[in-house]
């Protein structure tokens, strides 16, 4: 089985090593700020005993005041796992940065985001929509499309 | 001698003719295609002679359909249903199931179409040789199904290609493709041989 880790535990640890990040902890969940995602990120793949090498899953919700990315983590070593999620207010042009660099299975997911929901990734390679057409009007998949 | 070298195009400009390819035909098709029917219309006057001659190529015609196999979502797997040995549909004489348009009659058009996948369909209709029909199978392939307001979802496949024969249900069950495919019998043999 694998186990979920605490949230409020890693929420704590992250605080002491990035103490702006804004890290917040649920029971399964992590919160961060989106400005200091990337390097959460980088901490919870490389440090040894957390080890989150595998991301099963990239997605996007919209709350109506704001976007949140979450990234479903596991570590293959260890067998656990974590969520992890981001906030970005903005509403028209949304910015996160990309977790490319650290795990490749992001690369269609980041797209897929981009796609539906309109959230660009800084930093990855080639960001354009996967599913509709080019020149497609418009993020289907946010609150206030239709 | 000069070899000419075939340019590959950039993936920039191979999305570009995408999207232009699918919101052109998107424009295009904002009314429905009207389904052929002028063979029920038309005065089946034919000298004796023609109307045997007619009869029995009509006949063999519709007891040897190849069809196509164009399954794009749910419905597929009830068309593959029906090509397996309990709803066998081989008895018909449908038995091997075409992948290329150039050799088959009839194109079922199985599950949901959408904008994206539309150019496609066109194309594949276009290459078929006449005689050929098309059945709409499903409620996605009649108008759209549960999907019709949907942003990507094309309201009936009857927008891109003319259709025959459509089978409700969702999924419609094997007998009942098998009951559409006795419908498009009906329609082979009753067309002559002078409305193509």
């Amino acid at each position: 089985m694998t186990v979920a880790l605490n949230g409020e535990e890693i929420a704590k640890r992250i605080a002491e090593v990035f103490p702006d990040s804004g890290a917040a902890g649920d029971e399964v969940t992590v919160v961060v700020n989106s400005d200091s995602l990337y390097q959460v990120a980088e901490f919870l793949k490389n440090t040894s005993g957390l080890d989150f090498d595998y991301l099963n899953n990239l997605t996007a919700v919209d709350y109506l005041d704001y976007f949140e990315v979450v990234y479903h983590l596991s570590s293959l070593k260890h067998n656990h796992s974590l969520v992890l999620k981001t906030r970005c207010c903005d509403r028209e042009e949304p910015v996160v940065a990309s977790v490319v660099g650290l795990w490749r299975a992001a690369d269609l997911q980041e797209r897929e985001v981009y796609d539906l929901m309109g959230i660009t990734f800084e930093g990855h390679p080639n960001l354009k929509r996967l599913f509709l057409w080019e020149g497609f009007d418009g993020h289907p998949l946010r609150r206030d499309y239709l | 001698m000069e070899v000419e070298r075939y340019e590959v195009p950039s993936a920039k400009e191979i999305d570009a003719a995408e999207a232009l390819r699918i919101r052109s035909l998107r424009e295009a098709s904002q009314q429905p295609i009207p389904d052929p029917d002028s063979w029920l219309e038309e005065e089946i006057r034919r000298n004796v002679l023609v109307t045997t001659v007619d009869y029995v190529l009509d006949w063999a015609r519709s007891r040897s359909i190849f069809p196509l196999m164009f399954g794009l979502a749910c419905c597929a797997f009830e068309m593959i249903a029906t090509a397996t040995s309990r709803f066998d549909i081989s008895r018909f004489g449908m038995d091997i199931f075409r992948w290329s348009p150039r050799q088959a009659d009839l194109m079922i058009v199985a599950g949901t179409l959408t904008w994206k996948m539309a150019p496609a369909v066109k194309l594949v209709y276009e290459q078929m040789a006449e005689p050929k029909w098309v059945i709409a199978m499903g409620a996605c392939a009649i108008s759209g199904g549960t999907f019709r307001e949907s942003y990507s979802v094309v309201p009936g496949v009857n927008r891109i290609v003319p259709v025959d024969v459509y089978v409700p249900g969702c999924p419609p069950r094997p007998e009942g493709l098998i009951y559409g495919i006795t419908k498009i019998h009906e329609k082979i043999i009753k067309a002559s041989i002078k409305s193509g």
